[in-house]
Formats: structure tokens, C-alpha cells, sequence
């Protein structure tokens, strides 16, 4: 079974977003970008069931700037076999990434397609669930266990309240929600051997794909600040101050 | 111009979150339905055609929309989205679950946890974890559009909407309901409480955050949050986990016991009324956003706080 994870390269999630003085979007000059979060958890999933024989191939792809290649290593470093850039400097949105993905599932052929619940820079959580619908395919969102056998899937799901386990028939789509798995760090050796597994560069043109935008960013803009608060010496003040100053108790 | 609201529900009762999409869908038009799919959908739809300024409910009964699966709803709203601009769903991991389904179907964007409507084509949203708004005007004829509830306001009681009850298409059988674990509890939900208790790493076991974080909330009347790093810890579950990757809560009173307060954390309480903050560490970021902030150890405090409490009759 082939398995197509598709990562993105954001802002690392330690790094606090600025926006631009501008309003046009927030500043990425000189910040450190990282692999989302959840896209590790996503290649580590697929590695995984690659490990315990459920998986023959790890396929890594990345839809952006030429940059993402070094994300893509790092997939490949964690054990993803060799990995796909389509590369465009347009930032696409969630529906024009899931055509683009689209059109490289139909090259690749996958059984399953794990991917990240969602990007921490654009907080959609949509493109998942958008490429099983252009694909008719299943979807599983906000996996926290995966099991793969005999051409399905049960997949724990963390939903409000709770948990909920269903089983999709492959091939299907897996968003991770965090408590999936721990990511591992890619050692140093396989940062090298990494370096040497291949990477095809296609250009966003070549797909034929339709990635016009349906949104305007009209503005980014800060959002209002919280006015600074007062440090209480005791719980007593704490107590006092809730009630007849907040009025909240 | 019609709006349709797809209900939130739990198959038992209609959830607050629908009054809040309700009031949202307001702000695009008039004329706003609601549609219920689930089990139990004719007691759900009366409840919802209750809420002022709905126009229809609709009603779809089936097993497979009752166990929440994004098929189902893909082959239940995709065809009455033909009579309608715009489709609203509450931002809950059910709405996230089925309305980008919805929308990649109907071949338009979707315009996630909006929390303003500024028009009928201009929505704000937060990004980067909250530390961002952005304003987004949609060129799209139809809107599909998942709702940020904690920032608008209930829609009221004292309506009385006709309910119309519809046939559930088959689903594809590709996705099949295995089972489900829902956590009990007798406190109020966390995403409406009026006050929120949270504790994080600091309580060191699952067994002190319930020593110290569940009391100090029932003597609140507040719901149990936590922190990824409590839940991740198995402090908590991880449904009460309050964050960019949990819940978005708005509650009142928000009380953040050993919590630093990372940004993550920050971008699912920071809307909260009055924030307060017990830390040990005077550097803690918490305190930056806190209304009211005390240093001080947790395990002296909070007993402290309890007994204040108890002296203003709580």
C-alpha cells in the first residue's frame, strides 16, 4: 500500500505571528519556518505503518515556494521514501491545495493519504475533508489511532465530548489531530541519507489545475489588546476584586 | 437571499452553539433555516423552530447522520444547497468535520471560524493561532461558512417556525460508525460555561488536578478546562483541552491555575471576560493577558482562594 502525506512549511509554531505594519498580511521576512506540527505527526503516522508493514511507500509532497523542499527533507529524513514539490510562489488556499492534490493522487495512485488536521498559520482545517469530497473518497478527521487492515481503516476520532471510533474503506483520507503519535527527530545520519532520496520539482502550471482565488485578503490587522492586568498580593484581594470591582463572582 | 444553519445537536437536545450560528446567519439575511440530521430529529426540530427569527426547520431523520458522518451530510446538504446563498455550520469538530465536504463539493471556498460578519460577502477571521485577524471578502456566489459561536450571541427563544420534515438520502457505505466514548460529566459544557477552572502541567498528576482543579470548579459552578500540556501529560482528558488545537472558550471568568500560558493556549481563552492567573513564576506569559494575576504556589492558593470564596457565600 502506497501512502501520499502532504506537508506544509509555516511559520514555526513557537515564533509569535506580527502582523505587518501594512495590513497586508503578517511579516515573514527573516522568521524561522518549521514543518506544521500536525504534518509531523501525519509522516510519522505513515512511517509507522510503514514499520509495521501495513505501508510499501511513503510518498511526501509539498504544495509552495521553492523552499518547501527543505521541509520535504525532513520528511524524507523521518523516513518518508521520496517526496513531490509542486512548486508555485502563489499561496494557494485550502480548495486550490485539495485540486492540487487531487491531480497528484491521480498520478500516484495512493491507498491512503495522511495529513495534518490543519496548518497553524491559516487555522482552516478544511483541506483534508476537501480533497475526499473531490475525491469521493472517505474521509477520517481528527484521528488519535489508526489501524489498517484488509483494505480498511478504523480510525479513533477525538470529537467534542469525547471519542469516536468509525472505519473507512480504503482508499481514504486521514487528518491527525495531535495526540496521534509523538513525531521523532530525524537523526543526523538520516539527515544526510535524506539528502540522496529523490525529489521531483513539477511546476504548479504543468498540473492544469484551477487555483484562482475565491477570497481577498482585504486586510490583516492586529487583533485589540487586553488591557494590562493587576498583580493581587493575596487570595483574599483576589476574592474581593472579582466580586466588587469584576463583578463576576 | 436564504441562509441555511446546520444544526448542532447531540440526538438528545439542540446545543447553544445553533442559537449562536443562528445569530450569525441573521447578519447575512432574513430568511434563515435550520436543518436538523440525526436521530431524534422531529423533538430537535421543535426545539429549534423555537428559536426567534427562524423562518423553517428542516428535519432529516437516519442513523448515519445521528453518528455524525461526513458522507451523510455531504449527500443530505449538498442538494438543498441549491436554495440557499449561504450555508453556516458552528465551528465544532462536527461542523469542521462536514462543512468543508460541503463546500469542496459545491465547488466554493469555505471561510473557517468566522467571529464578525461584516457583509454579505466580507467575514473576519483569526489566523496564526489568534495573533492575526483577517478580513476576507469571498467572490463566491455560495457561501459555506463555519462559525466561531463563542463570539456571537445566543438568538433568542419565542419562535414558532414551521418544521418540514425531509427524506435522508443513503449515504455511501463507505464510512461505517464503529462506537463511541463520550465522557460524562455534571458540570456545564465547556465551550458555553459562564466560568472556566483550568489547570495545567503544574499539577504534576491526574490525581492533583482532580484534588485541586475539580473542587475549586464546583464550588465555581465552572466547567474543567486544561492545557495541551496537562492533557498530553494525561492530567486530563482531552476534551477539556482549551487552545488553538481544543476548544475556544469566552466564558466570564476564565481561571488559569499553573498555566504559562503559550501562545497556543492564549488563542483559546483570550476572549474570556475577566482572566485570572495563579502561576508561581512572575514571568509566566499568562500574566501578560491576565486581568488579575497571583504569584503564588497553586497548592497554597487555591486552598486559600476556596476558603475566600466560601466567605462570599460561593
Amino acid at each position: 500500500m502506497k501512502v501520499l502525506v502532504p506537508v506544509k512549511r509555516v511559520i514555526d509554531y513557537n515564533v509569535k505571528a506580527r502582523v505587518k505594519a501594512d495590513q497586508t498580511g503578517v511579516d515573514l521576512a527573516n522568521v524561522k519556518m518549521s514543518m506544521n506540527p500536525f504534518c509531523e505527526i501525519a509522516v510519522e503516522e505513515a512511517v509507522r505503518l510503514k514499520e509495521k508493514g501495513a505501508a510499501t511507500e511513503v510518498v511526501a509532497i509539498s504544495v509552495g515556494p521553492t523552499q518547501a523542499q527543505e521541509t520535504l527533507r525532513t520528511a524524507l529524513a523521518m523516513g518518508a521514501d521520496r517526496a513531490i514539490l509542486v512548486q508555485t510562489d502563489q499561496d494557494l488556499e485550502p480548495l486550490a491545495v485539495a485540486k492540487v492534490l487531487k491531480a497528484i493522487v491521480a498520478e500516484e495512485s495512493p491507498e491512503l493519504v495522511v495529513m495534518g488536521k490543519q496548518a497553524i498559520d491559516g487555522d482552516n482545517n478544511a483541506t483534508g475533508q476537501m480533497l475526499a469530497a473531490l475525491l469521493d473518497w472517505p474521509q477520517a478527521t481528527f484521528a488519535s489511532a489508526v489501524e489498517v487492515s484488509g483494505g480498511k481503516a478504523k480510525v479513533t476520532r477525538e470529537v467534542d465530548g469525547g471519542l469516536q471510533t468509525i472505519e473507512v474503506d480504503l482508499p481514504a483520507i486521514v487528518t491527525a489531530d495531535l495526540r496521534l503519535n509523538e513525531p521523532r527527530y530525524a537523526s543526523l545520519p538520516n539527515i544526510m541519507k535524506a539528502k540522496k532520496k529523490p525529489l521531483d520539482v513539477k511546476e504548479l502550471g504543468s498540473l492544469g489545475v484551477d487555483t484562482a482565488p475565491h477570497l481577498k485578503v482585504v486586510k490583516v490587522t492586529e487583533p485589540p489588546k487586553r488591557a494590562g492586568g493587576v498583580k493581587v498580593e493575596t487570595a483574599a484581594d483576589l476574592v474581593m476584586k472579582l466580586k466588587n470591582e469584576a463583578g463576576v463572582l | 437571499m436564504a441562509v441555511l444553519v446546520i444544526a448542532d445537536h447531540d440526538n438528545q437536545s439542540l446545543k447553544d452553539s445553533t442559537h449562536k450560528t443562528v445569530t450569525a446567519a441573521q447578519k447575512l439575511s432574513g430568511d434563515v433555516d435550520v436543518l436538523v440530521g440525526g436521530t431524534n430529529a422531529a423533538a430537535i426540530a421543535a426545539e429549534a423552530a423555537k428559536i426567534a427569527g427562524v423562518r423553517k426547520v428542516l428535519a432529516a431523520e437516519s442513523a448515519e447522520l445521528g453518528q455524525g458522518l461526513a458522507e451523510a451530510f455531504e449527500a443530505l446538504v449538498v442538494p438543498l444547497a441549491a436554495n440557499y446563498d449561504a450555508v453556516l455550520t458552528p465551528a465544532t469538530s462536527q461542523g469542521k468535520n462536514i462543512s468543508p465536504r460541503i463546500a469542496a463539493k459545491l465547488d466554493v471556498a469555505q471561510i473557517s471560524d468566522v467571529v464578525e460578519v461584516v457583509d454579505a460577502n466580507t467575514f473576519v477571521r483569526p489566523i496564526y493561532a489568534g495573533n492575526a485577524l483577517e478580513t476576507v471578502q469571498s467572490s463566491d456566489a455560495k457561501k459555506v461558512i463555519t462559525v466561531r459561536p463563542t463570539v456571537f450571541k445566543a438568538a433568542g427563544e419565542g419562535g414558532s417556525a414551521q418544521v418540514e420534515t425531509i427524506a435522508a438520502p443513503a449515504a455511501p457505505a463507505k464510512a461505517r460508525f464503529v462506537g463511541q466514548e463520550i465522557v460524562k460529566s455534571a458540570r456545564p459544557e465547556l465551550s458555553g460555561a459562564k466560568i472556566v477552572v483550568s489547570g495545567g502541567r503544574a499539577m504534576g498528576s491526574a490525581e492533583e488536578f482532580q484534588r485541586v482543579i475539580e473542587p475549586l470548579a464546583d464550588k465555581l459552578g465552572a466547567a474543567v478546562g486544561a492545557s495541551r500540556a496537562a492533557v498530553d501529560a494525561g492530567y486530563a482528558p482531552n476534551d477539556y483541552q482549551v487552545g488553538q488545537t481544543g476548544k475556544v472558550v469566552a466564558p466570564e471568568l476564565y481561571v488559569a491555575v499553573g498555566i504559562s500560558g503559550a501562545i497556543q493556549h492564549l488563542a483559546g481563552m483570550k476572549d474570556s471576560k475577566v482572566i485570572v492567573a495563579i502561576n508561581k513564576d512572575p514571568d509566566a506569559p499568562i500574566f501578560q493577558v491576565a486581568d488579575y494575576g497571583l504569584v503564588a504556589d497553586y497548592k497554597a492558593a487555591v486552598p486559600e482562594l476556596m476558603d475566600e470564596l466560601s466567605k462570599v457565600g460561593k
